[in-house]
């Protein structure tokens, strides 16, 4: 390999960080200068992980911890300092985080870049915090993570000010500083108890553990769990959620659906890394509680997706649904279950970017909060600084606006709710064909009554899912004679057209990426490659040394 | 010792909970610091407590580990405390926003009907 491609894993990180300081640098009159760039920057990041995940997958056909790729952070061994580890799972989040990136990116040059000032700079930060968060490999390092995109974030939420923006804003942050004291006290009782913060040292050293002590350790665990369930917004986590996600601008509200897969990514990590199958007497800590929890956020989404007047607030519960159906599909413990989770994760992920973007193009040839019934449309607030903003300058408009937008929003609704022939479909439907039919002979010793709840819940969730955005769609698109056609530009519907198509591709190229995503269900079953891949990394620099505390 | 730095976070929690859930702006932002000077000492407190003990070796000396503190929970506070501060900070202007659009300091940004 040459000296660059060794390098190629801490460009997640480098980019990002690069082009934002630089962002500062320039002045906000140099708009095209910014643009350009930080477009450029966001398209190099896709390309390195997009080269990441192919290395990553290529490498796997040797050995286990063969596709397990460590960068160490100024090359000490694992256990002592910071690694960065890109595997299979990390690789699929950083390409996921680049792509919808892109998108927000392209779509704010319409004219949210202007509602605010350092707008980009923010948003390369929060990129960076992802691709950080994604890639670490200590624990405490991914608080530091989760602190620095928090904090873009909590500048993004904001952006655009008014009102209801920080009203919402308020609330976001108080709950994710406390969360973050949640965080500190999780990642602090754990290594009080283990002496290590390096994740895969974790996962040695749990099993070995003294009865005496793992009650603290258990408490630690559910302290940092509830951290990051409080990220994902699972019930009853959630209530902040709906109304940041649908205060902020659509595309840093498109970039949030990513945020709350942040929390699901660290709870799938860490759970089955440090209480998988082979964690002695702590296996599958707190298993149930997750499937409960993510079964209970399934029904408290689909009931608020029923219940939400406003398209932004749906699109917010839809959040919810998407979280809760993945945090109670991993809680089955399943590898077959595993994969189609994973698989729903990207699908809905796009669908819900997708969704937050052509909210703002359908509202805007309305009155403000026109589908908010009369009686709350004074609570509503009519004065949003938005209106301020309505461009008027040149740019090339896209014919057909309406039948456009209008399939735009029936393709959004086929991922969300899961029909056929979108992506959404293949991943319900994968997820159920693995909870009730497992594959080979003599396991058909009954279905366990978590699954049919399992069954039930998603079936019903897409429903409600289905008959909102119906509802959604026919007041938004047929109805209402005061409205006039949007006039929407390229730049504007491409981004939304292209996730749509990513999907799109999901469902044509379904056998190689569910392919891929049982490999990654099956790589985090079995750790141990995970495990050996860090602390012996790189081969040939001598074998690693067990800290002495 | 092990009995004040307990009752100390355990006052610092207390306290910091109780503002945390008070319906004024600067309430729950004192809550928050409190939370975090908890929060901070519990961090230093999970590496063991040991009066007057150094973190590091002195040179030509060979360690044992029963004669130092441990140096890592010590800079887990140092950047817990960098993170909080600025995020604190940050939050302080959101408040000062909030309370100039508003026209209230309730955390609503409206005050609840009577």
């Amino acid at each position: 390999m040459t000296r660059w491609l060794d390098h190629l894993l801490v460009f997640p990180v480098v980019l990002p960080l690069v082009a934002g300081a630089v962002m500062l640098l320039i002045d906000e009159q140099h708009r095209i200068l910014k643009t350009a760039i930080s477009i450029a920057t966001i398209v190099a990041l896709t390309g390195v992980a997009i080269a990441l995940l192919g290395l990553v997958d290529a490498r796997s056909t040797e050995a286990a911890s063969a596709s397990v790729w460590v960068y160490r952070l100024g090359d000490w061994p694992a256990p002592f300092a910071i690694v960065l580890v890109a595997d299979r799972l990390s690789a699929m989040m950083l390409v996921l985080t680049s792509v919808l990136g892109l998108a927000s990116m392209v779509f704010s040059v319409a004219r949210w870049d202007r509602a605010g000032s350092h707008f980009r700079a923010m948003f390369l930060f929060l990129l960076m915090g992802l691709n950080g968060a994604f890639l670490t490999g200590d624990l405490f390092n991914l608080f530091v993570w989760f602190e620095l995109l928090l904090a873009a974030s909590y500048g993004l939420v904001l952006h655009g000010s008014g009102t209801r923006r920080v009203k919402a804003g308020l609330h976001y942050i108080a709950v994710n500083l406390a969360t973050s004291l949640l965080f500190l006290i999780g990642v602090s009782l754990i290594y009080g108890v283990t002496g290590t913060l390096n994740m895969a040292d974790l996962a040695t050293r749990i099993p070995q553990v003294p009865a005496e002590s793992r009650g603290l350790l258990e408490t630690g665990a559910a302290v940092l769990g509830i951290a990051f369930l409080v990220k994902a917004g699972i019930w009853p986590l959630s209530f902040w959620l709906p109304s940041a996600y649908s205060a902020a601008t659509p595309p840093v509200a498109a970039m949030f659906a990513i945020m709350s897969k942040l929390g699901l990514y660290a709870v799938l990590r860490l759970w089955l890394l440090l209480f998988g199958a082979s964690s002695g007497a702590s296996a599958h800590f707190g298993g149930d509680w997750l499937a409960f929890a993510g079964m209970a956020t399934i029904v408290f989404g689909a009931i608020g997706v029923l219940a939400s007047q406003d398209i932004a607030r749906l699109a917010g519960f839809s959040v919810l649904i998407s979280s809760g159906t993945v945090m109670a599909a991993i809680a089955t413990a399943q590898v077959g279950v595993t994969g189609p989770a994973l698989y729903y994760l990207v699908s809905s992920t796009l669908g819900i970017g997708a969704l937050f973007m052509l909210i703002e193009l359908l509202e805007r040839g309305r009155e403000p909060g026109a589908d908010v019934l009369a009686v709350t449309r004074e609570a509503y607030g009519e004065d949003e600084a938005d209106d301020l903003l309505r461009p008027d300058e040149a740019g090339v408009a896209i014919p057909a606006a309406m039948a456009i937008l209008g399939l735009c929003f029936i393709g959004c609704t086929l991922v969300l709710a899961g029909l056929p022939p979108l992506s959404g479909f293949i991943a319900k439907f994968a997820m159920l064909s693995a909870l009730f039919g497992p594959p080979g002979p003599g396991t058909h010793a009954g279905v366990p009554p978590l699954a049919w709840a399992l069954l039930g819940l998603l079936i019903v969730s897409g429903l409600t899912t289905l008959v909102a955005m119906t509802r959604a769609g026919i007041r938004t698109l047929w109805t209402g004679a005061e409205r006039t056609v949007p006039r929407v530009r390229v730049i504007e519907i491409a981004p939304i057209i292209i996730l749509l198509l990513a999907t799109a591709t999901m469902t044509v190229q379904a056998e190689p990426v569910m392919r891929y995503m049982q490999a990654t269900a099956a790589a985090l079953y079995a750790p141990q490659g995970y495990i050996h891949g860090v602390l012996s990394a790189p081969a040939g620099r001598g074998a690693p040394k067990k800290e002495g505390s | 010792m092990e009995l004040i730095l307990s009752l100390a976070i355990g006052t610092l929690a207390g306290c910091g909970v109780w503002l945390l859930l008070r319906p004024r702006t600067f309430q729950v932002i004192m809550g928050l610091v409190l939370l975090s000077y908890a929060v901070n000492l519990f961090i230093l407190g999970v590496g063991g407590v040991r009066l007057g003990m150094p973190p590091f070796l002195a040179k030509g000396q060979t360690g044992s580990v029963a004669q130092f503190a441990d140096p890592l929970p010590q800079s887990l506070v140092l950047t817990a405390i960098v993170i909080s501060f600025a995020t604190t900070a940050l939050f302080l202007v959101v408040l000062l926003a909030s309370r100039g659009l508003t026209g209230t300091d309730h955390v609503d940004g409206a005050e609840p009907e009577a």
